[in-house]
């Protein structure tokens, strides 16, 4: 072997190292960020948790807001969330999962479905402050339902809306065609179809969806500011049930209310620094919150992909 | 269930009909020179002025700071997760990546106050308390797994063929996803990007807590200032009558708001499309 080549072997060998050395430099470089990322959040969670620490305790969830920071709760603010919440599910889930449904096995391929289909895809990606303004226009004021529970749970069940339409059409789409062919040979109609066998194997999928579009709307702060809920609540919504006849009440819904990220933001924007960790644990339980029913949704979704043998 | 799916429609139109009917008796009394040329912003002074440029130029800083943020580190991430990583890591780390997208906003709006901008006061000496560069850059956290999941999903639907025939020539894993995966993936890595601009854009409690409510015409991401998104907030929180000035104003700012952000989705709609064509 001449020198000549042995020169040529020695670059190319070293231009191949370089060349891997980039590879592993990247590899390093993915991975740090990735991690660094993670970590960020880990480190707001533990934050939250430490500086909100003093004030974990029976108290601080069956107190009312106060001026005294020492003293002050969540009370209205966790039975508002749940109160709003409850609005949200009740509307955002038959209407997102039959708008699905129609979408997915029912509509026709035409110009009505096409805009349909555009619609869904552009209101994922309004801001949520938008929605804040047309309920502050529409329930508000148009429709005089004022700055109560129902407005609120109706503007989050529309902005949620996208999230679940979305989510259970990926649930029934995964359903094989298999399974519908067979239904069908069997003489079944299209509804009982979709009822009887489509929906069940898609369950998992549909809730994982609920959860995942509610976890968004817990935690949404804007739009409810913007309907004009109030940051000072002292006392709770009439009960749901009463003890006399017709022992449910829905007065409740038109209730002036707050809720746990309004409570939070009312907190974060005072200078007191007493404040500022009644804002901390509110946000670790916000958080805590944010992040157990997405880990639900995970597990949720995990489990069904597993029970389920095609 | 006909009637479930255009709850959709009926929601959009209910959006345009509420922005444009509440903002015309605002545009009859402030012409749309005054409101896009006028450099201050004051609706609640007693003598009002109507300029948005305040409002659309703190916008504008805290897009950018966030952009400057997650868009190397989200392209990496999606480049990452897409050639790099094994599977086993790749089933763990995505939807832990999505809880970074999932965190309640106002909750981040604390961490850029009171953890963020504490930090940076650190290295910035005389960085006020209230600054467009803390919550610009929690912004960007947000969006980080946002433009990384969509440009993961450009990437994996570039063929496996093109990689092989990279490979065989050759090529590393870092060529290939520089040279081939990438260019390959373009329209969908830029949707990623502009789909993360509307994100950016439309934030509102991370800036209504972290950059201060006052609105300020500056480019200089170390000052306060106050986002269109921002503004809606302040106004909302006093207690305004329906029907007057100030009311109307935070639907002319949203009208601007939801058209820019429209205007995003659109384009990042027709690359996402493309991209799905292509191959």
């Amino acid at each position: 072997m001449s020198a000549a080549t042995e020169v040529v072997r020695a670059d190319l060998r070293a231009a191949v190292r370089r060349r891997k050395l980039s590879d592993r430099l990247f590899v390093l470089l993915g991975m740090l960020i990735l991690f660094a990322s993670l970590l960020t959040l880990a480190v707001l969670f533990i934050d939250l948790v430490r500086e909100g620490g003093p004030r974990f305790g029976w108290d601080f969830f069956t107190n009312f807001p106060s001026r005294n920071a020492a003293r002050a709760g969540i009370l209205s603010a966790w039975v508002g969330t749940c109160l709003v919440m409850l609005v949200t599910v009740a509307v955002a889930m038959p209407i997102g999962v039959a708008a699905a449904i129609y979408l997915e096995e029912y509509a026709p391929k035409n110009w009505v479905t096409a805009i349909i289909e555009i619609n869904v895809t552009n209101l994922a990606g309004v801001p949520s402050i938008i929605y804040g303004l047309l309920a502050l226009g529409l329930f508000v004021y148009q429709l005089n339902l004022g700055q109560s529970i129902v407005a609120a749970g109706l503007t989050l069940a529309l902005l949620i809306l996208p999230i679940v339409i979305v989510a259970t059409r990926e649930a029934l789409r995964s359903v094989p065609r298999a399974i519908r062919e067979a239904a069908y040979a069997l003489g079944a109609t299209k509804w009982e179809v979709t009822a009887d066998h489509v929906l069940p194997y898609s369950t998992g999928g549909i809730l994982t969806g609920m959860i995942i579009g509610l976890s968004r709307a817990i935690g949404e702060t804007a739009p409810i500011i913007t309907i004009g809920a109030l940051a000072f609540i002292a006392f709770l919504p009439t009960s749901p049930v009463s003890g006399t006849f017709p022992f449910v009440s829905f007065t409740w819904l038109k209730d002036p209310f707050t809720v746990m990220p309004i409570q939070m933001f009312n907190w974060v924007s005072r200078p007191d620094p007493a404040f500022q960790v009644n804002a901390a644990a509110a946000g670790a339980i916000l958080l805590g919150m944010t992040l157990l029913m997405n880990g639900v949704a995970i597990y949720v979704r995990y489990r069904y992909r597993k029970k389920i043998n095609w | 269930m006909l009637l479930a799916a255009l709850v959709a429609v009926f929601t959009t139109v209910a959006i345009v009909y509420i922005l444009v009917s509440e903002s015309l008796p605002f545009f009859h009394q402030v012409s749309l020179h005054d409101f896009f040329t006028d450099t201050m912003w004051t609706p609640m002074f007693d003598q009002p002025r109507f300029g948005i440029m305040p409002l659309v130029a703190g916008t504008i800083v805290t897009t950018m700071v966030a952009l400057c943020l997650a868009i190397p580190c989200g392209t990496i991430i999606a480049i990452y997760l897409s050639e790099f990583a094994p599977y086993r890591l790749r089933e763990v780390v995505k939807p832990a990546l999505e809880l970074l997208g999932a965190v309640p906003t106002v909750v981040y709006g604390y961490f850029a106050l009171q953890m963020v901008t504490p930090f940076l006061q650190k290295f910035i000496p005389g960085l006020p308390g209230f600054n467009m560069l803390s919550p610009g850059l929690v912004i960007g956290i947000m969006i980080i797994p946002y433009v990384a999941s969509v440009s993961e999903d450009a990437m994996r639907a570039v063929p496996n063929y093109m990689r092989e025939g990279s490979y065989a020539m050759g090529a590393t894993r870092f060529q290939t996803a520089t040279r081939v995966v990438v260019p390959g993936a373009l329209s969908g890595i830029a949707a990623a990007y502009i789909l993360g601009i509307s994100r950016a854009v439309g934030e509102t409690m991370v800036v209504a807590v972290a950059a201060g409510l006052q609105p300020n015409l500056t480019w200089n991401p170390l000052e306060s200032a106050a986002t269109i998104t921002a503004f809606i907030v302040q106004v909302s929180l006093g207690d305004l009558p329906h029907g007057s000035i100030g009311y109307q104003s935070i639907f002319a700012a949203g009208l601007v708001l939801m058209v820019t952000t429209l205007v995003f989705n659109i384009a990042g709609f027709v690359l996402t499309r493309r991209f799905r064509e292509v191959y």
